[in-house]
């Protein structure tokens, strides 16, 4: 018997570049465009799958493992994270420092392969990378303490099952803080405006992009999807906090949350249509914001 | 003969016999004190002369006007205008790079454009047979174990011209900016020298495909001033429309670029549509987009019917109703103006030293404007105000193209309502046997100059363009000292210059 906690991860494999897709048609509908289809990211990964790759003789095996680690860190992340108040395929206590490792584990290869290249653009966009999320992890995890602190669940599967609207009556600031600062972890990590500009072509202003500017074909394809993964699962803590109604029909539940990473998608697709990106020294500020919001979160929770 | 440079008008032609011939002392004198006391050098070029190598100056004066005289240099020296007065520097580079003449104390003597002499010596001593690829040269450095050098170009990862920029970077923050072009040089001075011959007309109107109607209107200027015929006043009134409305395509696009480099969608989506439809009102005039084949020595080779100039009119009013429309959301929106506050800062002294032009010059809130101090041709009747700002800062170089874009529109609607009867275009002569004129339009980027001389058969002997990027890219590399590096996409759109019109 098929269960939602089943289906939840696969789920994610198959539609995670939807939300690029919905990203991008949003951006278009508010520049007066008609945009490219929905399914632009899946038509691009099929399209670099059946390419070759062209390797620098100045890189290692590095080069080659950071799309792959990104990959397979996207898909680990997505069996600890619960969609829709189901618990998640694996779940156990302090799974969330897990989440976070993950991530930081596909940071580190992805930064290991642009050093690796030796370009001075991929360089300077590994050092952007490396400061920008040294200031991002510690907003996430603090967000993630805060909701652990209000559910007492050491497992993102009992936290998320825990924020009910019943824990938003009884404790709504100090939830909408954590949101606030998931969010802002949701924009940078996964290099959207106002902290990067995934659509630009100027690589002295990039973060995320320029790190992967050698990388063709099938491993461009694996650090897309990898990126798809990410966005998905950050977006599926986003969702879990602020949509916390759950009906008794658990796979409604999953079609809710999944709904919920469409809108976010769309939201994305607005803020990026109606701001321009910051300054690059502004940066760190915003995400020290998030970490404040989150610290905030937790002494509010203390009281 | 007199011992001061001779002042003259905007495309007006004096004979040759009546260009002061000063001491080389005296003519470094005059330029030094001419640009000492607020001028500026508009151009300044070399000519052989028998032995010599005859140094033509064009200053625009404090006073206001035009003055310019020459020198002859014989040897392979002279002492460098550069040490004393940093805007010659440049130009003296270029004299070098042609002729093989040294400007003795040039603190930074390398080649402009990386092509052979065009006569006689090399300053470098290159081999006659020897490859000159461009850029490929000494550049300067910082030392140390902090600071990194980052190399973008000439190969790009958007579709725009070549050009290498060489940073010396403390972490993310510029410490100094090099400029090396020259990937576009296509030997234009050498082609245009012996005409006008049948393709001189097609080599101007690509000096910089942006900016066609700007330098095919200074030709036209030039050619008609040393052949003494007026063009028709019709034609006049309709070359200025169109260099009008080139400077509205091209700021409309620029805004819009500008929008995008920041990652603001709307005002760069609607801008990129609208520069598309300001220039087909260009190809409403004449059926080609950027003006080519609009102007003509003796005025304009196509005349606008009233139902043409109608409907340019009401095509013209709904384009600026959503030009305003885009470009006003930049100035209300936040996070715009953050990025483009206090973002590569060019202070007026900078500007008055480097003798910066144009949108660039104007934004630092010094008042250049050729159509302004200058007038030629329809300028002359129909006065556009010279849009300034303060600040010398990103902002202020688009807010600038934003009055512009207004002063232009209104300049547009009132030529076109009230068009001179008559031919739009009268025969003109060839021009005059040893005459010289300095002929300058105000191009969307900048001043433009070109200076002719003729021959004792009434060819050009010479023929010296001077494109606004000539004078501005020293700009854009001081604008980027002490900045951010990821800002420099950002700076370079606000300035916005050619590489080609640089390279010619």
């Amino acid at each position: 018997m098929i269960e939602p906690r089943h289906a939840a991860p696969l789920l994610a494999l198959a539609l995670a570049p939807l939300m690029t897709g919905i990203i991008n048609r949003t951006k278009a509908f508010f520049a007066g465009r008609q945009g490219p289809p929905l399914l632009q990211a899946y038509f691009d990964l099929w399209k670099l799958l059946r390419k070759g790759a062209v390797y620098s003789r100045a890189t290692t095996w590095v080069f080659r493992a950071g799309p792959m680690v990104g990959v397979a860190t996207g898909a680990a992340a997505l069996l600890i994270v619960p969609l829709g108040g189901e618990p998640a395929l694996l779940a156990f206590p302090g799974d969330i420092l897990l989440l976070a490792g993950l991530l930081a584990l596909a940071r580190f290869f992805i930064i290991a392969a642009a050093l690796d290249t030796g370009s001075a653009f991929e360089g300077m966009g590994a050092s952007r990378e490396a400061q920008f999320s040294a200031l991002a992890e510690p907003a996430l995890l603090l967000s993630l303490a805060a909701l652990a602190r209000l559910t007492g669940g050491l497992s993102l599967s009992d936290l998320f099952r825990d924020i009910t609207p019943a824990a938003w009556v009884e404790n709504g600031p100090a939830l909408a803080l954590a949101a606030a600062a998931l969010v802002i972890v949701f924009l940078a990590e996964n290099a959207r405006i106002p902290v990067d500009d995934p659509n630009t072509h100027l690589e002295l202003t990039m973060i995320h992009e320029v790190m992967v500017l050698d990388h063709g074909g099938p491993d461009f394809a694996y650090v897309l999807y990898g990126a798809a993964l990410k966005l998905w699962v950050l977006g599926a803590l986003v969702i879990g906090v602020l949509v916390p109604w759950r009906g008794p029909n658990p796979w409604a539940n999953l079609a809710a949350v999944v709904a919920g990473l469409f809108v976010l998608s769309v939201a994305v697709g607005v803020v990026e249509s109606c701001m321009a990106r910051l300054r690059l020294l502004r940066v760190p500020q915003l995400l020290t914001v998030a970490g404040v919001f989150a610290a905030l979160a937790i002494i509010l929770l203390r009281r | 003969m007199s011992d001061a440079l001779r002042p003259l008008h905007n495309a007006r032609a004096i004979p040759v016999a009546e260009l002061p011939l000063l001491s080389l002392d005296r003519f470094r004198e005059e330029i030094l004190i001419a640009v000492e006391s607020g001028g500026r050098i508009v151009s300044l070029f070399g000519q052989p002369a028998g032995d010599a190598l005859r140094l033509y100056g064009a200053v625009a004066t404090p006073e206001g006007g035009l003055a310019v005289g020459c020198a002859d240099v014989t040897g392979d020296g002279y002492p460098a205008l550069t040490p004393d007065c940093i805007q010659a520097h440049l130009f003296e580079r270029e004299i070098a790079e042609q002729w093989g003449l040294r400007p003795e104390g040039h603190p930074w003597l390398k080649p402009v454009r990386y092509h052979r002499p065009l006569a006689g010596r090399d300053v470098w001593n290159r081999a006659p047979d020897a490859e000159i690829p461009p850029a490929v040269t000494e550049f300067f450095r910082v030392e140390g174990d902090e600071v990194h050098e980052v190399a973008v170009g000439p190969v790009h990862a958007g579709v725009i011209e070549p050009g290498h920029f060489r940073f010396q970077c403390h972490g993310e923050q510029v410490m100094h900016l090099e400029i090396a072009l020259g990937y576009q040089h296509r030997g234009v001075e050498a082609a245009l020298a012996g005409g006008p011959h049948k393709r001189t007309l097609p080599i101007i109107e690509t000096l910089a495909g942006d900016t066609t109607v700007g330098h095919t209107l200074a030709y036209c200027q030039a050619v008609e001033a040393l052949g003494d015929c007026a063009p028709a006043p019709r034609g006049e009134a309709l070359r200025g429309v169109a260099l009008e409305l080139e400077r509205l395509a091209n700021h409309a696009g620029d805004l819009g670029a500008l929008a995008g480099d920041v990652g603001y969608l709307p005002t760069s989506s609607y801008c990129g549509r609208l520069r598309g439809d300001l220039l087909n009102l260009t190809a409403l005039l004449c059926g080609n987009r950027f003006g080519r084949g609009l102007i003509r020595p003796g005025g304009a080779a196509f005349d606008a019917d009233p139902t043409r100039a109608d409907e340019l009119l009401t095509r013209l009013d709904a384009i600026f109703r959503d030009v305003r429309g885009a470009v006003e959301l930049l100035w209300s929106t936040p996070s715009v103006l953050a990025r483009f506050e206090d973002t590569g800062v060019v202070t007026p002294e900078q500007c008055v030293e480097l003798g910066l032009v144009g949108p660039a010059a104007r934004a630092c809130g010094i008042s250049r404007d050729v159509r302004f101090e200058f007038p030629a041709g329809i300028y002359r009747f129909a006065h556009i105000p010279t849009s300034a700002w303060h600040g010398g800062d990103v902002f202020a170089r688009a807010f600038v193209r934003w009055l512009e874009i207004e002063r232009s529109t209104e300049f547009i609607r009132t030529q076109m309502h009230n068009l001179p009867a008559g031919e739009a275009r009268l025969p003109a002569a060839p021009p005059g046997p040893d005459r010289f004129v300095l002929s300058l339009t105000e191009g969307w980027r900048g001043e433009i100059c070109h200076a002719a001389l003729t021959d004792s058969a009434g060819r050009f002997a010479r023929y010296k363009v001077t494109d606004p990027s000539f004078h501005n890219w020293t700009g854009l590399a001081l604008a980027l000292r002490g900045q951010q590096i990821s800002d420099f996409p950002l700076c370079n759109k606000s300035f916005n210059l050619s590489y080609c019109g640089h390279d010619l």
